[in-house]
């Protein structure tokens, strides 16, 4: 997988707390043996009006014209709640989330964003309000989202975030979690070694 | 300065660190046909091996019938997904309980009924509810399948440390109220992502006197309040519940394992980030109005009104909520009529559980117009429950009887609600549409289930005429 640097792109804004997973993708879909094709279902009870996905619910914010194309999604507090399912971050990058700027995120999602680069920002809610507000003022908005310099920076203003350098340096090289890891394999035939026999 | 019980389970497990990250092993993988398939082909395509399948346990629950053992009852999609994973462990060598195994069962009931969760392990799962077997004292928690992929060829993960959370729940619980209260009252006093961040340790002497299975209910819903995991601290209850189940050591290493288990305890002067201190007497029976489990109420309180949370957000989210359930501010949940209960789910369809449940359902008939289901967590809890005769007071009340599996918790089979359709249900969570698109789905205990079921609406079970 290749790394994230620098991103420009318009925003689509879900202004809502507590998006579940189960909203982001829900359980009907996850019948699927593959990563792939999860986009065309994403919020998929708010997205469209009827089970089949032939008619979209014009009320929904990704569904208005001027957010089409959009590759940054704004959100409030305790997005990607409830199910660990990967799906959910499978669904927002395949129809073409890059970033998603939130309040606050759920661990497990956050870890799942990192494994699927992804790039989950955090932001307090009076940066939030200004970004929605920005967004709602200029639909067509260019965000620019710079990782290595840990910024986003629109018309509305510049704001730091903060990241773990573990995940920083991950999305920005794009590294096989697991290659790295089985490089330690001596370390953890070592520790196999010490554990008891009633483990 | 002492340590936690979490700290002393993340030192034993510590493989490696490398500047932040921290590698830790990983005891026990749980495994199931949803989160699994994308996993082993990740194996698959870089040709990589499963590195413990001795430690790798997989079972069929999610996509499967509750009214047929046939693995196409729900249709080839589900067919597939479950062919998948038996093609999956036959060839990596992970042994699998499938649909018709006497054994077979939701992932979070059959690995402790089985005795492969201990205290001090870490446990993993593709399945945010792992938290479950935190009550053994093990460290559990869920995972996503890029994750699921890096433990089967492993036996690791990377870490960041959580916080740690003290939740503290002191005095004896009321007749009536059960572990499901306490966590659902837990859950409303700490919020909906009160605990992210953090793993969550449950003591207190409301819960030591809690039974393994009411231990697993509790430590199930951790993740309902953002936590990473929850921690009980094993004791005597823990042991004895133990000791000679089918795959427990024995022993020399059963007396090993125990003179272990015997200092796996949070120190005395151990420090937590955050504590929380609850009274069990002021517990009552909880049932959520909203659409996250933290959006809940005792049975007798009034359905709270948007204006009276302290923030915006939380106005918002409670107004936007009451509109989907269709409720209104001020109502009395015994004017709430139900068209559906759900008795199961890795929360609450274990033994004691179906007994709660039965001793309600033996009082009365479903009501009228009520749909009433009760799924058994495993294919051990379902025979059990035979052998006490609860399926024959369940169905006389005119409950239905099913097979094992995680049903209407999410409906990834065909145990699925109708638009407006409103559900009693034992699960965990509330969400917009997690039990069928437009269902509406309230939390609660087992025996406040079977009298909503009974009665037609809500109904406070300390006041239910057994």
């Amino acid at each position: 997988m290749s790394g994230i640097t620098n991103l420009r792109g318009t925003a689509a804004p879900l202004d809502q707390a507590n998006v579940d997973t189960d909203q982001i993708i829900p359980k009907q879909f996850l019948t699927s043996v593959s990563r792939k094709g999860f986009g065309k279902h994403l919020f998929h009870d708010w997205r469209y009006l009827d089970l089949h996905e032939q008619e979209l619910n014009p009320d929904f914010a990704l569904n208005k014209t001027e957010h089409q194309g959009a590759s940054v999604l704004l959100a409030r507090q305790n997005f990607g709640c409830g199910s660990s399912r990967e799906h959910a971050p499978w669904a927002l990058t395949d129809y073409g989330f890059k970033v998603v700027i939130a309040t606050s995120f759920a661990d497990i999602f956050y870890g799942n964003c990192m494994n699927n680069q992804l790039l989950p920002i955090q932001l307090n809610s009076d940066q939030m309000d200004k970004l929605f507000n920005a967004v709602a003022d200029e639909p067509a908005l260019e965000i620019e989202v710079d990782l290595p310099a840990q910024q986003v920076r629109c018309k509305a203003g510049q704001f730091d975030f903060d990241i773990a350098e573990h995940h920083k340096h991950k999305l920005l090289k794009g590294l096989d979690a697991i290659g790295e890891t089985l490089e330690l394999a001596e370390k953890i035939d070592s520790y196999e070694r010490s554990i008891p026999a009633w483990r | 300065m002492g340590k936690t019980l979490y700290e002393k389970i993340w030192d034993d497990h510590l493989v490696a660190r490398a500047g932040t990250d921290n590698l830790i092993y990983i005891d026990r993988h749980l495994i199931h046909e949803v989160t699994s398939p994308q996993a082993f082909a990740g194996l698959e395509e870089k040709g990589r091996n499963l590195r413990c399948p001795e430690r790798t346990f997989a079972t069929m629950d999610h996509s499967i019938s509750t009214r047929s053992l046939a693995l196409d009852a729900c249709g080839p999609t589900n067919q597939l997904q479950l062919m998948t994973l038996k093609q999956n462990c036959d060839k990596y060598g992970v042994e699998l309980f499938p649909v018709g195994h006497q054994k077979q069962g939701i992932i979070h009931v059959i690995g402790p009924e089985l005795g492969l969760i201990l205290p001090g392990m870490t446990v993993v799962c593709g399945d945010s509810h792992t938290a479950t077997h935190g009550a053994f004292g093990a460290l559990a928690f869920g995972i996503g399948t890029s994750e699921v992929e890096h433990v089967f060829a492993t036996q690791t993960l990377k870490q960041g440390k959580a916080k740690t959370l003290l939740v503290k729940v002191d005095g004896t619980l009321p007749v009536g109220v059960t572990a499901k209260d306490i966590i659902l009252a837990i859950i409303g006093e700490i919020g909906h992502a009160g605990a992210t961040g953090h793993v969550i340790e449950y003591a207190g002497s409301a819960i030591e006197a809690l039974s393994m299975e009411e231990r697993m209910t509790i430590c199930n819903m951790s993740i309902e309040a953002g936590a990473k995991a929850g921690l009980i601290a094993p004791d005597e209850t823990t042991y004895a519940y133990l000791k000679n189940r089918e795959r427990c050591p024995t022993g020399a290493d059963w007396e090993q394992a125990l003179s272990y288990w015997q200092q796996l305890k949070s120190d005395a002067d151990a420090h937590f980030d955050t504590v929380v201190n609850l009274q069990a007497s002021d517990i009552t029976p909880q049932v959520t109005w909203g659409t996250n489990p933290g959006q809940v109420i005792g049975v007798n309180e009034a359905i709270p009104q948007p204006q009276s949370f302290s923030d915006e957000v939380s106005r918002t989210s409670a107004q936007k909520a009451l509109h989907y359930m269709g409720l209104q501010p001020g109502q009395k949940l015994s004017d709430v009529a139900v068209s559906h209960v759900f008795i199961g789910s890795c929360t609450n369809s274990r033994i004691e559980d179906l007994r709660a449940a039965a001793k309600i359902a033996a009082a009365g008939k479903v009501a009228e117009g009520v749909t009433a289901i009760v799924v058994p967590g495993s294919a051990q809890v379902k025979q059990q429950a035979e052998s006490e005769q609860l399926d024959k007071i369940f169905t006389e009340a005119g409950f239905e009887w099913r097979l094992p599996g995680c049903s209407m918790c999410l409906g990834m089979n065909d145990d699925i609600l109708k638009p407006g359709d409103r559900c009693a249900s034992t699960s965990n969570r509330n969400f917009e549409g997690r039990q069928g698109r437009g269902s509406r789905t309230h939390l609660v205990s087992p025996a406040m289930a079977a009298a909503a079921a009974i009665k037609g609406h809500f109904v406070d079970v300390r006041e239910f005429d057994v």
